[in-house]
């Protein structure tokens, strides 16, 4: 009886700081976006300026999301080693983009460059997690989850080093692409070209991914593969065709992302697939795991909450450098969101056999 | 059950007794130990900071000084090889520590050059000091690691990097009397390195008449700096003072470029980012923009003499700007062994690790790559004169200080 009571007593503990925390949180949200707009720091194009670099970001982190969280829905596994396959898109575009540069196609023809480059780094990416499949993830498929993840862990850090091994840890500079440089002016507001390039790729880019799912024969033997891996081999689709085509189709939406990246902040550097690999596993995991069209609003919500949080909640709140806190925001986003909604924003509930 | 634990017992005995046989109990007489170094065994040195990540750059930069350093002796002292080992300190407090740590434990060790980071300086100092290790950082220049009031973990701790209450100085001077800036604004990147070098900036800056209109920081990592950018822009300052690392550095280089409202802001940068992979990084938007640094200029022939055998060691550009003084930090290190070793006639060393450490902090006007190195009684041996450069090509193939950047103050 006492016992039972004190139990009662925890759980009501949890719960009271659980909403303790909703509270405090969407409090901190409301009235810091209400003061830092009283308060009227910055112009409205400005605010329009954070909202597209953030889409522009977001967009990046949904691309590489989408390879997280196809792998996931497949073999119920993180593929930690996600991040690094950016980083061999990203290193594969730059060798090519500088050999057209020197050539002088890149800025003769931009779009054709552009376009071989992205296929070119997709290829790559796609290659390399195949490669990483084979050799790091299928000898374990039937054994515990957690040494999958343990071999994804090792995965990263062996092809981090092995660029770092080849090309040194240096940084290299992408080529710029003169025909990217300067603003369009849409709606009279000035926005810069390489942004809304960047949005509409990759917005093509998932729109491409989602057909290739939902409306082609192997999209469909994924999907079946992701609902139930033992009745689809009984049905006769085969189940290790399906796993290397959604390795290969989220590696190479992360080699797109790397080509879009380097557009923006046109460097490469054999670290550069870490922090991004992080973002991008966080937007997987906010927009609901395994779920297609989750990570990439995970992806877009988590690049403009990065981008505008910092100024529309903090600032007001007289919060002294508030930039230095743009991770902690998008973590706290992800925890209440997960507390809301513990599959995610689009997340299905999981059958207790998937979960 | 029993006699498992006998035997166990034992064994354990057996151990402590031999391993006290082993030890030559009677010479030792320093009061925080020795080390003794057997005939044909090397001399153990070891160099830490960050081998790894976006950083690597400034650890690699100095441990190609150590290795020139090295060279220039036959890879030998005193009749024994030397050897170098390396322990990566992330540019991290924790990762300093867990380097530190690991250094500690080994007793072959002599003494340490490093850290690079100053970070990985505060998170590991006070492992190294109680192992009896001291260690002397070629590139750490946090004013407050060799303040007159440090911490007694501070003790095995040197450096022959000048302090940044220096630098900060010579850039606040720069900006306000040569660019006549009259509004700055500053941004760092948590490290402790970058917090105290804006702060110096800014304290100097506002003494001299002027206004800082706002203190932001991003983290490390950090690539999008448009936002922290946007906010900065909405005051229009004069100069955007923003001391920190190679990558983030590059990104905020090339990003100020593209906000509106930062138009006529001039860009300074520090040490940290004075490297062609800077350069590299940032982009065409590099071009004007100012790094401080030491004064290459300033240093002596040797330095000439050092880049020649850097050259024909690694060829190609040099990595970062502490090479020389790390160059100069191993080369104190290894007269000070020289100075206090006492050798037997088979060649065994002893050094004594309270000797060896007084022999270094003890070292007066030695003629190093970066100038006559003389030890403060607080672990400054450095012979500061920092100097504002400005790029002149985004070419990183033409990185040569003096010539791109180019010196413009003092």
């Amino acid at each position: 009886m006492y016992k039972a009571m004190t139990e009662r007593l925890a759980d009501w503990g949890i719960v009271a700081f659980l909403w303790a925390f909703r509270i405090v949180v969407i409090l901190i949200v409301i009235v810091g976006s209400v003061l830092t707009l009283v308060k009227g720091s910055y112009t409205s194009d400005q605010w329009i300026d954070l909202a597209v670099f953030g889409l522009s970001q977001g967009g990046i982190y949904a691309l590489i999301a989408l390879g997280y969280t196809m792998v996931y829905g497949v073999l119920r596994m993180i593929n930690f080693a996600h991040g690094e396959i950016f980083m061999s898109g990203a290193f594969a575009g730059y060798f090519l983009a500088s050999a057209l540069n020197r050539l002088g196609i890149l800025n003769a023809n931009p779009i054709l460059a552009l376009a071989l480059i992205t296929v070119f780094a997709m290829a790559v990416s796609a290659g390399v997690a195949l490669l990483v499949e084979r050799v790091a993830y299928r000898p374990l498929r039937a054994a515990p989850r957690l040494v999958p993840l343990i071999s994804a862990i090792g995965a990263s850090f062996f092809l981090q080093y092995t660029v770092r091994g080849l090309f040194g840890p240096g940084v290299y500079a992408y080529p710029d692409i003169q025909a990217l440089q300067g603003e369009w002016i849409i709606f009279g507001v000035g926005i810069l070209k390489r942004q809304v390039v960047i949005i509409i790729a990759a917005v093509i880019m998932m729109f491409i991914l989602y057909t290739l799912v939902m409306r082609t024969k192997i999209g469909k033997a994924v999907r079946a593969v992701s609902e139930d891996r033992e009745v689809a081999e009984l049905m006769g689709i085969s189940v290790d065709r399906a796993i290397v085509v959604t390795f290969a189709l989220g590696a190479a939406m992360a080699g797109a992302a790397g080509v879009l990246y380097a557009q923006i902040f046109r460097q490469v550097n054999f670290f550069m697939g870490f922090v991004p690999g992080i973002k991008a596993f966080t937007a997987a995991v906010l927009g609901g795991i395994g779920n297609v069209p989750g990570a990439m609003l995970g992806g877009l919500f988590l690049g403009l909450v990065e981008s505008v949080g910092p100024s529309l909640f903090l600032d007001g709140l007289g919060i002294v450098a508030p930039y230095q806190l743009k991770d902690a925001i998008a973590f706290t986003m992800l925890v209440l969101v997960l507390i809301f909604r513990p599959s995610g924003i689009l997340g299905e509930r999981l059958l207790t056999k998937r979960a | 059950m029993n006699r498992k634990f006998l035997i166990l017992g034992g064994l354990i005995g057996a151990a402590l007794i031999m391993g006290a046989c082993g030890a030559p109990a009677s010479e030792c007489t320093d009061e925080i130990g020795c080390v003794d170094i057997a005939p044909g065994d090397p001399v153990h040195i070891a160099y830490w900071g960050v081998l790894s990540g976006a950083d690597a750059s400034l650890g690699e930069d100095s441990k190609r000084g150590v290795e020139i350093a090295i060279d220039d002796r036959g890879g030998q002292l005193l009749g024994h090889d030397v050897l170098l080992t390396t322990e990566d300190g992330l540019c991290t407090p924790e990762g300093g520590a867990t380097a530190a740590t690991k250094l500690a434990s080994d007793t072959t060790l002599v003494a340490l050059i490093g850290s690079a980071c100053s970070d990985e300086t505060v998170g590991g100092i006070a492992a190294i000091t109680a192992a009896g290790l001291t260690t002397v950082s070629p590139s750490n220049t946090r004013p407050v690691l060799t303040a007159q009031d440090r911490s007694p973990d501070y003790a095995g701790y040197l450096r022959t990097a000048h302090s940044d209450a220096f630098q900060g100085k010579t850039v606040a001077e720069f900006a306000y009397n040569e660019l006549g800036a009259r509004t700055a604004a500053t941004i760092h990147d948590g490290s402790s390195y970058a917090q105290a070098l804006q702060q110096v900036f800014a304290d100097e800056f506002t003494a001299l008449g002027g206004t800082i209109t706002s203190q932001e920081a991003v983290s490390k990592g950090d690539t999008d700096m448009r936002p922290v950018l946007t906010k900065i822009a909405s005051d229009s300052p004069d100069v955007l003072y923003y001391p920190i690392f190679i990558a983030e550095g590059g990104f905020i280089t090339a990003q100020a470029a593209e906000v509106s409202g930062l138009e006529a802001t001039t860009r300074i940068g520090s040490d940290g980012m004075f490297s062609a992979d800077y350069v590299t990084g940032a982009g065409p938007a590099v071009e004007g923009t100012y790094l401080s640094s030491p004064d290459f200029s300033l240093f002596p022939d040797l330095y000439e003499d050092f880049k020649a055998k850097h050259e024909a060691k690694y060829g190609g550009s040099l990595l970062s700007i502490f090479h020389a003084h790390a160059y100069d930090a191993a080369n104190l290190v290894m007269t000070a062994i020289e100075r206090v070793a006492v050798q037997d006639e088979d060649g065994t060393l002893h050094i004594g690790r309270k000797a060896l450490r007084d022999a270094i902090y003890s070292t007066q006007n030695f003629p190093g790559a970066t100038g006559n190195l003389t030890c403060s009684p607080f672990g400054d041996c450095a012979a500061p004169v920092i100097a504002v450069y400005q790029v002149v090509s985004s070419d990183p193939a033409s990185w040569d200080p003096g010539v791109n950047p180019l010196k413009v103050f003092p």
